[in-house]
């Protein structure tokens, strides 16, 4: 009985599928259950391509009066926001914000997510103290840091009164202000992210380097880093991209108009103040970009990592 | 062979004890191991002998007692300074390293110059028959050949111990007869001392010099194996090394440690372990393979017979699995060398010496805490 079948099967496979269209077509993925994804699709449209490139569209008509200062016709406004230093600079200025407090984040993630592995009295109450300020908004943030950190907060009063200072420190309405409130608020995220990945790693492979003879040092360099690499590479992007797109915190604590003047400021004034829609969409537009340029660095950071550790010289 | 071990005289575990916040995992542990031993720690799950071994490593502290190397304290040292190889249940392997890296990587932690630790990763390459995959990474490899790299990476070392924690309970059947043999030869080979944690009776038996059986975080006994396979000391040792027959019956009669035993319609003649007077209650033990179907190549052996009806026959290449119900309705494990019918009554024989009488409650004074044992003196 399964003699035939056999050859015929044979014959198939040799020639034509004897298989009917639709059969062959779902073999590749291809049926009705991929209607389900048209809501998607047409949410993906309306709300991020279609907007997307519309502001795209929007950077190549440059106001009148972009073009009158910098000529250049469509690209005015690129030339815009490579010459004036008052635009350009943010480049500088957020730069200066995201990349300590993503770095900041991390590093000081590492030895808390490791610490945290091991069962310890209390490990549960400092997850928590450690994990809260996720659920604080920036704006609460800002205004708890003006009562507690500002001139005429209890910080400054205690330190004052304690002789350990001699005048109230500055800690808000300027760079350290929204630096603090930007590492508040991401360093929640940095330990999550990094506690997952550190669990991810096999407790065991840590005791074979350690029977094998590795003190710390040799264990954490040789064997945990790059275990962990993808994980810091990736924690890393998270926090910097939430800090570079550092907007109200920057307002509220910082020094709109000086030293905290960043790149998303810079993008609401065109557009709230200026009225430049085109300008502001520019300034959008290059916010993703060097953004972009960071996310590469990291990620050949992390394959640089991989190829050093697996890739063999000898 | 230019791998060996280093030496040593003796390994001695002095009332070594862990508990986990006041659960005690591993009690009163004392073994001493002469070098070039293969002992084998064997239990149940949660029986604590993969405790005992991480607290061999040296990474996880004891709670009581002392480790000693030829009388040198070895239990406050650090795991990383101890020189233990230790092959893992999941082998452990850096995932990241090649194969040829995770091997060398101990030798680096220990400054071996270059050229040496070249030498002696060939070495442990060609003992564990590698060569071809030294540039691979682990995910590349089968489970066998992961294992062989678990055992390379500790034996390069010139270890004073060998650690093993269950390395062939993730190998399938086949692969772990061939590893065993495998390890075995490595063992004698290299002389290594060995330490091998399992809860397959038949490979620590198959493999060991010694065999420690644990239960409960206590040793239950310590014998080669011939000792455990032949005369374990209680029920429980007995139920774990393959005595799959467990059944309470009362002593009708007594004549010095032989004694016959009565119930569920069986009537055998056996052997006490301890001292029994008529009318306890013990609980019997006998391996399958000592109760069998009597037949014509089958005499009836020291005048015991028993008879029983047959419910299952499986066939096992040579001989039969054969399930039978006593008339009082117990179930037994037998052997024959014919298949007999299912439903037809069969007569069954044992020696009467591998019918082992232990008495039916566990009760081992040494293991009893002082109270305890007062305790049970006023029960009694």
């Amino acid at each position: 009985m399964s003699a035939p079948a056999v050859g015929r099967g044979k014959r198939a496979q040799t020639t034509r599928s004897t298989a009917s269209l639709r059969h062959r077509l779902a073999e590749r993925g291809v049926d009705k259950s991929l209607l389900m994804l048209v809501p998607a699709i047409i949410f993906a449209i309306a709300l991020f391509v279609y907007p997307f490139s519309y502001g795209v569209g929007l950077t190549f008509q440059p106001s009148l009066a972009t073009q009158d200062q910098w000529g250049a016709g469509i690209w005015s406004n690129y030339v815009a926001f490579f010459r004036d230093p008052f635009v350009f600079d943010s480049i500088y200025l957020t730069m200066r914000l995201a990349l300590p407090v993503a770095l900041f984040n991390v590093l000081v993630s590492i030895p808390v997510a490791f610490k945290l592995r091991h069962r310890f009295r209390g490990k549960k109450a400092l997850t928590i103290l450690l994990v809260l300020p996720i659920t604080l908004g920036t704006v609460l943030t800002a205004q708890g840091m003006l009562i507690f950190a500002g001139r005429q907060g209890w910080l400054n009063r205690f330190l004052v009164s304690t002789g350990l200072v001699d005048e109230p420190l500055t800690l808000v309405n300027n760079y350290w202000g929204v630096l603090f409130s930007l590492i508040i608020s991401g360093f929640p995220f940095a330990f999550l992210l990094i506690s997952s990945y550190l669990s991810g790693i096999d407790p065991s492979i840590e005791a074979a380097a350690k029977t094998m003879g590795a003190d710390w040092k040799q264990r954490f360099r040789r064997i945990i880093l790059p275990l962990l690499a993808p994980g810091l590479a990736t924690t890393f992007i998270l926090t910097f991209v939430l800090a570079f797109s550092v907007f109200p915190s920057a307002r509220l604590v910082g020094d709109a108009s000086g030293e905290t003047r960043v790149m998303a400021l810079m993008a609401y004034r065109s557009f709230g103040e200026l009225n430049d829609y085109p300008m502001a969409s520019t300034i959008a537009v290059m916010m993703g970009l060097v953004e972009l340029v960071v996310i590469a660095l990291v990620l050949l950071w992390r394959a640089s990592m991989f190829k050093g550790s697996t890739g063999g010289k000898g | 062979m230019a791998i060996a071990a280093s030496k040593f005289e003796s390994l001695e575990l002095r009332n070594v004890g862990r508990s986990f916040g006041g659960a005690n995992a591993l009690v009163d542990l004392n073994l001493t191991v002469r070098a070039g031993e293969f002992i084998a720690l064997l239990g149940p799950s949660g029986c604590g002998k993969s405790t005992a071994l991480n607290c061999l490593a040296g990474l996880l502290p004891l709670t009581h007692g002392e480790i000693r190397i030829d009388g040198e304290r070895v239990d406050t040292v650090a795991a990383e300074r101890r020189g233990f190889g230790m092959v893992f249940q999941n082998y452990a392997l850096f995932p990241h390293l090649t194969v040829e890296k995770n091997i060398a990587f101990g030798l680096q932690m220990r400054s071996v110059a270059k050229p040496e630790i070249k030498r002696r990763v060939a070495e442990a390459l060609a003992l564990v028959k590698l060569e071809q995959h030294a540039k691979k990474l682990p995910g590349q490899l089968s489970g066998g050949q992961q294992q062989r790299v678990a055992i390379a990476r500790a034996v390069v070392l010139e270890p004073r111990l060998v650690l093993m924690d269950e390395p062939l309970s993730n190998l399938d059947a086949k692969l772990r007869l061939e590893m065993r043999t495998e390890i075995r030869r490595l063992h004698q080979s290299l002389g290594l001392t060995t330490i091998y944690v399992t809860h397959d009776q038949e490979e620590a038996l198959s493999m060991a010099d010694r065999l420690v059986v644990l239960r409960e975080g206590r040793v239950q006994q310590v014998g080669t194996p011939e000792e455990l396979h032949n005369a374990p000391v209680n029920w429980h040792v007995a139920d774990f090394m393959g005595y799959r027959n467990l059944i309470d019956l009362e002593v009708t009669a007594v004549n010095g440690d032989a004694v016959v035993v009565e119930g569920r319609g069986l009537t055998l003649r056996g052997t006490a372990v301890e001292r029994a007077t008529v009318g306890d209650t013990v609980r019997v033990a006998i391996r399958p393979e000592d109760l069998v179907v009597v037949s014509p190549s089958v005499p009836v052996r020291g005048g015991n017979s028993t008879t029983a009806t047959v419910s299952v026959v499986e066939y096992h290449g040579r001989e039969f699995a054969v399930g039978v119900i006593t008339p009082g309705g117990q179930a037994l494990h037998v052997r024959s060398d014919f298949p007999p019918a299912i439903g037809t009554a069969v007569e069954l024989t044992a020696s009467p010496e591998r019918v082992r009488a232990y008495p039916a409650e566990l009760v081992d004074p040494s293991t009893l805490s002082v109270e305890e044992r007062e305790l049970e003196e006023v029960r009694r």
